[in-house]
């Protein structure tokens, strides 16, 4: 699946292709139209990638071949240990947890899961949490507190989930207390939005010492066409709202909420998962590694320091 | 004669207007100066209509014992937004000019019969009471100050969440202000959430819902998602007393609902729990 500012690069790709299976079987060689035209492609698809917009960055960001919780923990993790379960109500599958070794450290690791096959995003609604996984998320990171373990948490969520339901059961209070038991959490906390960072429902598992963010991810107050349909009351003119939004990992590591930029594999962390979530282990290990030499004490006050840094009154 | 049939026909519903209040939840018709005297209560079906945040302040605090805090506070535009009603900074001019308020909310101190609180008072005539960078600053700043003074604190919340015109800056307001209720929580200060007439998104999913007591306004509307998003996201109509104060009392996210008239009284005897016994 490509995306519409894509389509040049493909047809080249495409060229590409058809002169190597020719180059196969017949006696002809077409070696330098294909070192020429593999120039070109790199040349196009920097020039293409160079300057997405924020609204093409919303397409990457939400791209279906895009690398998922699973595919990390698999990519990452030598073992995990799902745990499941809020104790309260049910095994919410939009967000899963568990003790995992992650490279060679051990941690809590959670996040939201979007699901790749269309039983698997059934069951993981989407990555649209309920409260039950909000408290499931912060009955491990407790736990987490309990045994010392630096927590990780992966964000990819277009948002909590709007459901009766949900309501019903506190989707409100649920993330409300997320976000004010994570301030006080004893252990590093290390958050990586990795594709949707979909207001509330990803600040609820996003209270991190350190937030790493993948250079082709978005996390916004509002979705781009939730924001055009109200301010614009027009939801094509999500394009125009994905820019005054400013909702790209540069443009929100100068607001001060993003601490570290990933930088995906050139074409977006789709293109090549494996680049893509091996920089990401990169990243948390380094931070991992930085934050445990850390007190407790002083984790929780660089923590609160952090967030109460960002709308900090100047005049 | 047409104009003046007109005009006095004007002038009838003019007089009519400056005269009735009448109720939009069941239509009756009250004098304007018993609406009033009743707090902008419905007397026939107890429609508790919205009020701005000095109001509430007069009902609450012991006369002459308010004392502003973090008043220097205002507007910010950390993005230089723009929709298609024009820039935001004109938008929030406007809003400063029409409520004389420099933020959505009101800060300060005072006294409940002698007993001194800091009260954080959101108003929704202020862009609908949205929680901004400046909103989350006076609420956070003031709670900090209501720790070093170990002062119970009182939000007052109406709200329709994040103003999304301050874009990511907003969101993070829901954190910094939960870590600072989560400060008062380990200095043991007690921290009161009074949830009004709207109380949704962001607001509700962050400090409103965290009180160590929760009150609500009679049928006061509290959610987080809308009506609307979720009636399109689930395909169904919604019950008619859905996310209203009386249905979170019933799902067990409200301590108490409690009419206007009866607030202050009602505060008074939980901070007496509270105090040094
Ligand atoms: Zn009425």
């Amino acid at each position: 699946m490509d995306l519409d500012f894509e389509k040049p690069l493909e047809a080249i790709e495409q060229r590409i292709a058809e002169l190597k299976a020719l180059n196969n079987r017949a006696d002809v060689n077409f070696d330098t139209e294909i070192a020429a035209l593999e120039r070109k492609l790199q040349t196009a698809s920097k020039r293409v990638y160079a300057k997405l917009t924020p609204w093409e960055t919303v397409q990457i960001a939400r791209h279906a071949e895009r690398p998922l919780l699973r595919d990390y923990i698999q990519g990452l993790c030598s073992e995990f240990i799902e745990l499941h379960g809020d104790r309260c109500f049910g095994d919410d599958q939009g967000i899963i947890g568990g003790f995992a070794t992650l490279r060679d450290q051990r941690v809590m690791l959670i996040g939201h899961q979007k699901g790749k096959t269309i039983e698997e995003k059934i069951k993981a609604n989407f990555g649209m949490a309920s409260p039950d996984g909000y408290r499931k998320a912060m009955r491990l990171m407790h736990l987490a507190a309990k045994y010392k373990l630096p927590i990780v948490s992966f964000i990819d969520t277009p948002g909590a989930y709007p459901g009766f339901e949900a309501e019903a059961r506190g989707q409100a209070e649920a993330i409300a207390r997320n976000l004010t038991e994570m301030s006080l959490l004893p252990v590093p906390v290390v958050v990586i939005v990795t594709g949707e960072g979909g207001s509330g429902g990803a600040i609820g598992i996003g209270v991190g010492n350190v937030v790493l963010m993948l250079s082709n991810a978005v996390y916004s107050v509002i979705s781009p066409e939730g924001c055009a349909s109200i301010l614009w009351r027009d939801g094509s003119k999500a394009p125009l709202a994905a820019s005054a939004l400013k909702i790209t990992a540069a443009a929100l590591q100068e607001q001060g909420v993003i601490d570290e930029i990933i930088l995906e594999p050139e074409g977006g962390a789709h293109r090549n998962p494996a680049a893509a979530i091996n920089a990401t282990g990169d990243a948390i290990v380094e931070q991992l590694r930085r934050l445990k030499k850390i007190s407790s004490k002083r984790l929780i006050e660089q923590r609160y320091e952090k967030f109460s840094k960002i709308g900090r009154f100047k005049k | 004669m047409a104009w003046f049939r007109k005009s006095a026909r004007q002038r009838h519903e003019t007089l009519d207007e400056d005269l009735w209040t009448i109720c939009p939840s069941c239509k009756v018709h009250t004098y304007k100066q018993e609406w009033q005297a009743g707090l902008k209560v419905c007397p026939k079906c107890n429609y508790h209509e919205r009020i701005g945040c000095m109001e509430r302040r007069d009902l609450l605090v012991d006369s002459g014992t308010w004392r502003e805090y973090a008043g220097h506070v205002t507007t910010s535009d950390p993005l230089n937004f723009s929709d298609a009603k024009g820039p935001y900074s004109e938008k929030a001019a406007a809003a400063k000019a029409k409520t004389g308020l420099s933020e959505s909310v009101l800060t300060g101190d005072g006294k409940i019969n002698g007993i001194p609180v800091s009260f954080a008072i959101m108003d929704f005539s202020f862009l609908g009471g949205s929680l901004s960078g400046g909103a989350g600053e006076k609420i956070t700043l003031t709670a900090e100050h209501a720790g070093r003074h170990r002062w119970p604190f009182i939000i007052i919340s109406a709200s329709g969440g994040a103003r999304m015109h301050e874009g990511i800056v907003s969101l993070m307001q829901m954190a910094k202000t939960c870590a600072a209720i989560a400060r008062l929580n380990e200095l043991d200060v007690p921290y009161i959430s009074i949830l009004t007439d709207p109380t949704t998104g962001g607001v509700s999913a962050s400090f409103a819902m965290m009180g160590d007591i929760n009150i609500a306004e009679p049928r006061a509307l509290i959610g987080f998602a809308g009506r609307r998003v979720i009636e399109e996201t689930i395909k169904q109509k919604l019950p008619d007393d859905f996310q209203t104060a009386e249905y979170l009392l019933e799902h067990g996210f409200i301590d108490h609902i409690v009419a206007r008239k009866d607030m202050k009284e009602f505060l008074h005897r939980v901070l007496q729990y509270s105090q040094k016994h």
